[in-house]
């Protein structure tokens, strides 16, 4: 009578073994090759290293390639192949990132529900997000018919337009990133608001009453926490005193004392107002208001079928890792290395045309901090999501106007207060740091403590070992 | 409701009509709630019930009274022990019989611990209306450990058809009581540790607290039973209040201790969603409890007493009311001295509290609606039968 009692054995794979190892080589080998591909493709897409490169390859086969003596239509031509190649690479970047967060999430969730979760398709059904998405393929692209055709073929292309220019500016290590705009926070900001033009388009030319439920809302709340979100984005901007985002990383330093999240009185204010506006833009439970199940059914997708809610649902899941790549890089950091400085890059970089291996290998341990660190960021949001209800129209209003907007603009004034005393006195900025860093350390430590203690409380214990 | 589409017609307003189902997410079953919204905000949502109706009350006179326990079980098929209780303890009634101890302790054993599985549903279910999927999941997870016990003792898990005419069907099997003591154990960390999960959580709590205030004075006239009842601070609970069965056991009442939460506003007012939600949470401790002493005093002896084969009461009519997972379950048995009852009806917790809604809903938000819905714990099959 402990434990189920109709137990089913669930069918064996034939090779257990083989999808293991086929699992994981997928798992680990699609990240990476995307990674590497990132990593290769984005200082490789400068024109002058491109150049390099052609020239190099040139010599290895023997022939005299010198793309400074082409015309400047081919070295145009040059420049846009590998744009282009960047661009797929980075787009097909979120897809799959989207994918794999979806899988992250069903692991965690159903670990936090007690289920078992995927387990069908390969290892602890790893698969599962390519299964729904081919599954959603070949599923009947319905459109209703007195719905807005035109509009309500648009929406899903909006959405996911927003969502992969983010990737243009996002910096994902020292010196990979598409294009280190120097308006790259404003851009991001920009670009992201696409994406409630798509909600709002689907919520209208639905002509459903749900959907344009879920639609009014979305517009609502996602233009109300732009605004707290943008105050909270001027602390970072104001510290490094630039919009660039590798700039902004630049400004900050490896260790947690040096991140603007605690290096300042105001971060964590910012930090914590950035983060929730954030969970809000993104339509993540508690402000999952737009779609809402129990109150509007799918809200504004209530009428999407096939592809089109295959596309809405990978911009959900990969906005989730674009929203941690921002809170990483604004305020935890980014993607700086431990030990190592500008000119310990600039070191290894030697003087050759293209950059010496030790360069590389530096660019490779910079992604890994920011990938990790993103992660991390990710995963706090899963918990998030699974733990609390969602909050009410009302209430989420006025969290934003009453709460978070007056918060962003005090945290706002204390940096610039705190930036003037820096100034004078140096030594005041580093205790802080120091000050919060440990706090933060506390904190993490005192949650721990009380999860230990709850988990024994329900005559429960910790087990890592049952995935 | 034409009446209502009219106006809006002919006023020109600015109100949209909004089908709430009857395939909506949160109305737990086919309900369709006809709800006037200006924006967020309701003007008022009209139920529309009687998508499930199965006419089980018109079965009832047709299958005769032995056959129709296992109908009884779909009246209410998230709490389907209570059905059971009422249809036996009427139809004893009229008969003029009595179950043997045992057989009542056995009842309120398999009562009680439906209660809890049925009040882990409503509480899960609530947190999964206001957004929260895990405590939902979690509930589940319970109710199967409380499942697994009822199927060793009766053999279903959903239906159980346990109850007979003069007693029950089947005594409890071999360490089935270590089994239930076992799980009583670990049931209260569980009630705490939900507590700690959903039910002080902040974002919780300001979704209920102080949200669709039922006043005393309207639960009563609105005839709200159960826990809708107690939660709007109105202390009576047919167990204690009007005794039936094993309740109304001298023996069974010193036994076992019952005590009945009432709402008292434990964050926001007397009679709000949270009022409603958390007497549940209680009651579900409090049925642990019952459980628990009734398995310590439990009487040997027969489960069932000598019912004639062929069941025909006198002629003559029967009350019987019991207090359900839902508020009061009550069945109203007319005999015409035939081995089929001539009238039966069953007032149920789930369609009186439907009532309320209309009253309830003015002013409210989209969500709170929601809220509300959950918060009364209303089943289709038992609005509808």
């Amino acid at each position: 009578m402990t434990g189920p009692r109709h137990e089913r054995t669930p069918a064996k794979p034939a090779n257990p073994r083989g999808v293991l190892l086929g699992t994981l080589a997928f798992g680990l080998g699609l990240p990476l090759v995307l990674f590497s591909a990132v990593l290769v493709l984005s200082p490789l897409s400068r024109p002058a290293l491109a150049a390099a490169l052609v020239r190099r390859v040139g010599q290895a086969l023997g022939k005299d390639w010198d793309p400074s003596g082409w015309t400047a239509t081919g070295q145009q031509l040059l420049y846009g192949v590998s744009i282009a190649l960047l661009a797929f690479v980075l787009v097909n970047f979120g897809a799959v990132v989207s994918g794999m967060t979806v899988w992250w999430e069903m692991r965690v969730s159903s670990r936090m529900q007690s289920r078992v979760g995927y387990n069908r398709v390969g290892a602890a059904g790893f698969f599962q997000w390519v299964a729904d998405a081919v599954k959603l393929l070949f599923k009947e692209d319905l459109v209703p018919a007195d719905a807005d055709h035109a509009l309500f073929r648009a929406a899903p292309y909006f959405v996911l337009v927003g969502f992969a220019l983010v990737f243009v500016a996002l910096p994902f290590g020292e010196s990979l990133v598409a294009a280190d705009l120097d308006v790259g926070v404003f851009y991001v900001v920009s670009v992201t608001a696409l994406v409630v033009v798509g909600i709002l388009l689907a919520g209208w030319s639905s002509n459903s009453k749900w959907a344009l439920f879920g639609g009014m809302r979305s517009a609502a709340q996602v233009i109300s926490y732009e605004i707290p979100a943008g105050i909270a984005i001027l602390v970072p901007v104001m510290l490094a005193g630039t919009l660039s985002l590798q700039g902004i990383i630049r400004a900050q330093g490896p260790w947690p004392w040096q991140w603007f999240a605690l290096a300042t009185p105001a971060g964590p204010l910012a930090f914590l107002v950035f983060f929730v506006a954030q969970l809000a833009e993104g339509n993540r439970t508690p402000f999952d208001l737009p779609e809402a199940e129990s109150e509007l059914v799918a809200g504004y997708l209530s009428e999407y079928s096939s592809f089109r809610f295959a596309l809405y649902f990978l911009v959900e899941f990969g906005n989730l890792w674009v929203m941690a790549a921002l809170a990483v890089a604004l305020f935890l950091g980014g993607w700086q290395v431990p030990f190592a400085g500008p000119e310990t890059f600039a070191a290894a970089r030697g003087a050759g045309e293209l950059p010496s291996a030790g360069w590389w290998g530096l660019q490779v341990l910079s992604m890994g901090v920011f990938a990790v660190k993103t992660l991390l960021v990710v995963n706090l949001i899963v918990w998030v999501r699974w733990t609390l209800p969602r909050i009410r129209v009302d209430q989420m209003m006025t969290l934003c106007w009453k709460y978070l907007v007056p918060f962003a603009f005090t945290a706002l004034a204390v940096t610039m207060v705190w930036q003037i005393l820096v100034a004078r006195v140096p030594s005041v900025g580093v205790a802080t740091g120091l000050v919060l860093a440990s706090a933060a350390l506390l904190v993490g430590a005192a949650f721990l403590r009380r999860t230990f203690r709850n988990v024994a409380a329900a005559h429960d214990r910790v087990d890592l070992t049952n995935w | 409701m034409e009446k209502l589409i009219l106006r809006k017609v002919e006023a020109g307003r600015e109100e949209m009509i909004l089908n709430f189902g009857p395939q909506h997410p949160s109305t737990h079953g086919v309900i369709n709630l006809l709800v006037e919204t200006d924006g967020e905000v309701l003007r008022r949502a009209i139920p529309d019930v009687g998508y499930l109706h199965r006419g089980l009350e018109k079965i009832g006179e047709q299958v005769g009274y032995p056959g129709y326990m296992p109908f009884t079980d779909r009246i209410d098929y998230v709490a389907a022990m209570f059905p059971n209780e009422g249809w036996a303890s009427a139809v004893e009634r009229l008969l003029g019989i009595e179950a043997p101890p045992r057989a009542q302790w056995l009842r309120a054993i398999s009562c009680e611990l439906c209660r809890i599985a049925s009040h882990l549903v409503s509480v899960g279910t609530m947190a999964m209306d206001i957004g929260a999927f895990t405590p939902m999941l979690h509930g589940i997870r319970e109710r199967e450990k409380v499942n697994d016990l009822l199927e060793a003792l009766c053999g279903a898990r959903l239906t159980y058809n346990y109850h007979r005419i003069g007693g029950v069907a089947f005594d409890l099997p071999e360490g089935w009581r270590d089994e239930c003591l076992r799980f009583l154990d670990h049931f209260d960390a569980f009630v705490s540790e939900f507590d700690r999960l959903i039910s002080w959580n902040e974002v919780y709590v300001r979704r209920l607290a102080g949200v669709a205030v039922i006043s005393r004075e309207q639960a009563i006239s609105f005839g709200l039973s159960g826990p809708n009842l107690r939660g709007s601070g109105v202390d009576f609970d047919l167990r204690r209040d009007l005794p039936y069965g094993p309740w109304a056991l001298p023996d069974f009442r010193k036994a076992v201790s019952l005590e009945v939460p009432v709402g008292r506003g434990f964050v926001g007012q007397v009679g709000d969603c949270f009022d409603r939600y958390y007497v549940r949470c209680l009651e579900m401790r409090t049925s642990a409890r019952v459980v628990r002493d009734a398995l310590a005093s439990i009487p040997e002896g027969e489960i069932a007493a000598k019912v004639p084969r062929k069941v025909k009461p006198e002629p003559g009519e029967v009350m019987s009311r019991i207090e359900s997972a839902r508020g009061e379950m009550a069945y109203y048995v007319v005999s015409d001295g035939t081995d089929k009852p001539y009238r039966v009806r069953v007032r149920t917790g789930s369609f009186t509290a439907m009532g309320i809604i209309e009253e309830v809903s003015r002013g409210l938000m989209l969500a709170d609606l929601v809220a509300l819905i959950a918060s009364l714990d209303v089943v289709a099959p038992e609005i509808d039968r």
